[in-house]
């Protein structure tokens, strides 16, 4: 207990760090996953074979290859950027591919039969996609895509020990200032456990709101 | 009519003459523009000099060669003794899960949720700094806790998933419980989970390179102590080069056996009934297994 009231400032830093990292990694993953999805679903080889080859090789990266490549790599080109930038640029990249997946699957359960109504209805390519396609997609894509950012979460430990501030990293500054290395860890599994809980506690109150009903 | 290349989706029809003639047009336009940008790389990679001879140097040398191939040795031996271990913890803890006892039930169930929502590397971690274990021992143990968490969630489902008309006949012809889990649902389990474990163990041989960060001398360990010589004018770029094709390589490999199998299965009539869902990192959510 003495570990966490004295170092509070540190943990919090480390926990915030870990919040920020995912936050802006999974906006980005949600984005790129999205491109990506479409690019994979679309009408045109070359934007297949394009998605095609970003999911394969992403998903068959180890993430700490990634990091190694992005983090020590770029600046070698000239490209100069804070440590955190090249974190949330690596893991939201990595995890792109794991959400784009689960987006083209979610739109492959819609069945053809509802594009072809839409369609036969006059509804033009926009219309179908926003008002029939997507929002039944949606819906069966909430739970693969919370445990993608949970999994985002997780991950985002590899980042401590490129030298940026978040959870895992606080073991060092503690373990140099003489403090018990256990409790130490005990409290950096309970803030994961936190972020991980909480997350997948929004995914539940989404799925809740808008899942397919089983 | 031509076949259609992808017939799967609700998003559109056949396209006629001149919306082809449009994808065509457009097909066109991004592979030039991908083009370009690969042709960018490839210039920068030349501009800031990554070609030089000194830099490929290195790879001709015997002794950097072996370095490699050790490196290498090293995470195939990481991930093929935590395969092996998270194999029969997966399958000590799926036991658990499905045991008639109450309290064993609940026990296995804490062991399996909380370690799949630990990240791997806190795992790791935590037994090399805190319990002073070697390299490879703490990677190899980090690395069989999550998987075998992972593990025993996929050959749970993966029992559950098997009819229940073939346990209840089972059951109905006097077999215990062991007999019936032994001779009737596990043989079925397994060939429908097989594709899910493989997909697992990818995860698996991703992450021994988790082994770099504590300091464990595999594959990517030999690349940074190449890549950090000053004598071949550090040459980070081109160690990246060599290693990740391999990295990227293998796990491919692995991933398409994966997809093999199950493709294979998907023919085979024996199996068809069981679809286990596949093995999702740490999903926490209750109705997704």
């Amino acid at each position: 207990m003495d570990v966490l009231t004295s170092n509070f400032s540190t943990f919090a830093k480390g926990f915030l760090g870990t919040v920020e990292l995912t936050v802006y990694s999974s906006v980005l993953a949600l984005v790129l996953g999205f491109v990506m999805a479409s690019f994979r679903v679309a009408p045109v080889g070359s934007f297949r074979v394009f998605g095609t080859v970003w999911v394969t090789v992403l998903r068959n990266t180890p993430l700490t290859l990634l990091f190694f490549a992005v983090l020590l790599g770029l600046p070698r080109f000239g490209l100069v950027l804070p440590f955190k930038v090249f974190a949330i640029l690596a893991l939201g990249c990595y995890t792109s591919a794991f959400i784009c997946e689960a987006l083209r699957s979610g739109i492959n359960t819609v069945p053809r039969g509802q594009g072809e109504a839409a369609r036969s209805l006059g509804m033009t390519f926009g219309q179908t996609l926003s008002m029939v396609v997507l929002p039944q997609a949606f819906r069966s894509v909430i739970p693969p895509v919370g445990s993608t950012i949970i999994a985002l979460a997780k991950n985002s430990a590899i980042a401590g020990a490129f030298s940026v501030t978040e959870l895992l990293g606080t073991y060092k500054t503690l373990s140099e200032l003489g403090y018990n290395i256990i409790w130490t860890f005990f409290w950096i599994a309970v803030g994961y456990l936190i972020i991980t809980l909480t997350i997948s506690a929004i995914f539940n109150v989404l799925e809740k709101r808008w899942g397919v009903p089983r | 009519m031509k076949a259609l290349a992808h017939d799967a989706t609700a998003l559109y029809d056949v396209p006629g003459p001149r919306t082809e003639r449009r994808h065509r047009l457009y097909g066109v336009l991004s592979t030039l523009i991908v083009l370009g940008l690969l042709a960018w790389i490839l210039y920068l990679l030349f501009d800031t000099g990554q070609f030089t001879y000194t830099k490929w140097m290195p790879f001709e040398y015997k002794g950097i060669q072996r370095l490699l191939l050790r490196g290498l040795g090293n995470t195939l031996k990481a991930f093929a003794i935590a395969a092996a271990l998270s194999l029969v913890l997966g399958t000590v803890l799926a036991v658990g899960r499905l045991s008639d006892h109450r309290a064993v039930r609940w026990l296995a169930t804490l062991v399996v949720e909380f370690f799949r929502a630990m990240p791997v590397l806190v795992m790791i971690f935590f037994i090399f700094v805190a319990l002073k274990v070697q390299p490879l021992p703490a990677l190899v143990a980090g690395l069989t806790l999550y998987n075998g968490s992972v593990l025993a969630e996929v050959f749970r489902s993966g029992v559950n998933a098997v009819e229940r008309g073939q346990g209840e006949a089972a059951f109905a012809l006097g077999m215990r419980k062991t007999q019936v889990m032994t001779h009737v649902l596990v043989p079925q389990a397994v060939r429908a989970m097989l594709p899910a474990i493989i997909s697992q163990l990818v995860v698996a041989l991703k992450d021994t390179s988790l082994g770099y960060l504590i300091t464990y001398e595999e594959f990517l360990h030999a690349g940074k102590l190449i890549a950090s010589n000053l004598d071949y004018d550090l040459p980070f770029i081109p160690v990246v080069m060599v290693i990740s094709p391999i990295y990227i390589g293998m796990c491919m490999l692995l991933s398409w056996f994966a997809q093999w199998v199950s493709k294979r299965q998907r023919r085979n009539p024996k199996v068809e009934a069981a679809v286990v869902a596949p093995a999702e990192p740490g999903t926490l959510l209750p109705g997704v297994q």
